[in-house]
């Protein structure tokens, strides 16, 4: 092919402008969260310090940010962990032959496309039809004291898996499909029972990948907002106060806000990566009897 | 050998497996959107919605959408208003996208720095998009580094007022959020294409351009659709990009819906959402007969 033509040098610099344009603005409000106590929205930055930090930490002026990142926090570990079990008994159903599997596919992508707003609509409507049937038909000793059935870990929750299941599911046919499956066949024909095959020998050699859906589910879940809006009862989750925010607050506060959630994001993406390095040194170590574990 | 099934995990029977995942998309997503269409025809009062049938919630959204053409009425500006965003940030992402995926496709040479150039794409989504929205304040702003750039180097005389809260922003915000949706798919169509193919066509004294534009734009064209679909349905389905950019002048299709519902008026929310939901249908089965999006998952 020769040496480079002059084409990648126009795209090289494309590129670099693409990742500045990605890059560029999220520096500026991390830079700009360090903002001194009498700096504003903007530069120039009047000295630097941790003030903004403090004043969230406190939770001075802004309502109940730590509550909602709580919420957020469990919220998104539950989610995390449903997606993990439930998209991989979905992705196992799959190598299988089963009724209504392609039904259950084309509903799942749907998912992912239909507007987030009517799914969070639809399931408001549910709820809340829900507790006009409890008030008026349920056994009083529920209803004695029931104001709603929406919340966080109901509608909130069911909300959210409807977002993250279906990536969760097409990470298992990625995973799949590049799955060999003649270890599975040596370990039956060595007399493995069906949960042995899938214990010692299929979950071990998938656990990576299957740590990295668990890692997706939580970042999904815990940015999520377009769904979440109609869906979470009384209770916001933290990216919902951060939009609610973006109206009223006129302080860097919010740009601490920002850089605090980012660096949740990314801390979670750096236990994973290292859970995941720790598993593949396992496998290393132990490559030549991986069942035995 | 003690179990006879085929590949795949557990004997347990595969409706059993996924059945988990069915329930959750039963019960979260399939009843909810029967719930939309058959309240969207119910009857509403300043109270509480009436479960009698109506189609009032539907002709109300159209009311004297007939009588006043050929202007258009409040409804309809905002679904073309909505579809000129889409349009416009369809063609920004794909010209962006398809740039970038190229390169990354076809002019990186190791796999080792593709992976590394990708991952440097990649890691922007893991950021709340309301925190990559407001980041563009301090550089689009009155005061901010666009502005002064362009009054010191005495290129305007007062700052601009059109970069932040205007359908500028709106879209300037979607191609920096979405993107990434266009890079992924793209890219991968393109790294499945055989490369001896570009080898023969260069051989056969194909130009870089005709190579481009007969070989690799064709081929590319399912991972192209994909991420059509999905920036498109988001742009029609979007109002917090529209709020938080738009400074919460600009209508949408999707900020429609949601301000019926904070007024608790479910019925029209609902016939909103019906409307919403059939237009982004009619766009994707536009789309699915270019490709047939199944075969190429």
């Amino acid at each position: 092919m020769g040496d480079r033509s002059p084409a990648f040098y126009w795209l090289a610099a494309f590129f670099g402008a693409f990742v500045l344009f990605l890059y560029g603005p999220m520096i500026v409000i991390f830079i700009l969260s360090f903002q001194g106590p009498t700096g504003g929205l903007t530069f120039p930055l009047n000295g630097l310090s941790v003030h903004w930090f403090e004043r969230l930490w406190r939770g001075g002026g802004i309502v109940d940010i730590s509550g909602a990142f709580q919420r957020s926090l469990e919220l998104g570990a539950v989610v995390m962990i449903l997606t993990v079990l439930l998209s991989l008994s979905a992705g196992l159903a799959f190598r299988k032959r089963f009724a209504g599997s392609n039904l259950l596919f084309f509903v799942a992508v749907a998912s992912l496309i239909v507007p987030s707003i009517v799914t969070s609509l639809g399931i408001a409507l549910e709820f809340r039809l829900l507790d006009d049937f409890l008030k008026n038909h349920g056994p009083s000793w529920l209803t004695g004291d029931l104001k709603t059935t929406m919340g966080t870990f109901t509608s909130g929750l069911g909300a959210h898996l409807t977002w993250t299941l279906p990536f969760g599911l097409l990470v298992m046919f990625a995973i799949f499909n590049r799955f060999d499956s003649r270890y599975e066949e040596a370990a039956r024909d060595q007399g493995a029972t069906s949960w042995q095959t899938l214990r010692y020998v299929i979950l071990p050699i998938i656990l990576p990948s299957v740590i990295g859906v668990g890692l997706f589910g939580f970042t999904l879940s815990w940015d999520e907002i377009a769904r979440s809006s109609q869906a979470m009862g009384e209770h916001n989750t933290l990216p919902m106060e951060l939009q609610a925010l973006t109206t009223t607050v006129t302080t860097p506060e919010i740009y601490a806000l920002g850089t605090a959630t980012t660096g949740v994001s990314f801390a979670v993406i750096a236990l994973s990566i290292l859970s995941i390095a720790m598993v593949r040194a396992r496998q290393a170590r132990h490559g030549s009897d991986a069942g035995e574990a | 050998m003690s179990s006879k099934s085929a590949i795949g995990g557990t004997g347990v029977p595969g409706w059993i497996q996924a059945m988990p995942f069915g329930l959750v998309f039963l019960f979260f997503f399939i009843i909810p959107l029967i719930l939309v269409v058959i309240v969207s025809f119910w009857d509403y009062n300043d109270y509480e919605m009436l479960p009698s049938f109506t189609t009032r919630s539907y002709t109300e959204n159209f009311e004297g959408c007939l009588a006043q053409l050929p202007d258009l009425c409040t409804v309809l500006k905002t679904y073309v208003s909505t579809a000129k965003f889409c349009f416009i940030v369809w063609a920004t992402t794909l010209i962006i996208g398809f740039t970038v995926a190229y390169f990354l496709a076809f002019h990186v040479r190791t796999t080792t720095m593709q992976m590394v150039l990708f991952l440097l794409c990649t890691i922007p989504f893991w950021t709340s998009n309301v925190i990559r929205m407001i980041s563009w304040i301090p550089l689009l702003g009155r005061n901010g580094l666009v502005n002064l750039a362009l009054t010191r180097a005495n290129l305007v005389d007062k700052p601009v007022e059109w970069l932040l809260y205007s359908p500028f922003s709106v879209g300037l915000a979607f191609t920096h959020l979405f993107t990434f949706f266009m890079v992924v798919p793209i890219f991968n169509s393109m790294m499945r294409i055989d490369r001896r193919l570009v080898e023969a066509a260069y051989d056969s004294g194909a130009s870089g351009w005709q190579t481009l534009w007969n070989l690799i734009v064709p081929l590319s064209k399912p991972g192209i659709v994909i991420g059509s679909i999905f920036v498109v349905t988001i742009v029609m389905g979007d109002f917090i990009t529209f709020d938080v950019m738009g400074g919460e002048q600009i209508a949408s299709a999707g900020k429609v819906v949601e301000t019926r519902l904070n007024a608790l008026q479910f019925p029209p929310a609902a016939a909103n959402a019906v409307i919403l939901l059939a237009v982004t249908l009619l766009i994707i089965v536009g789309l699915n007969r270019i490709v047939d999006v199944r075969k190429e998952l």
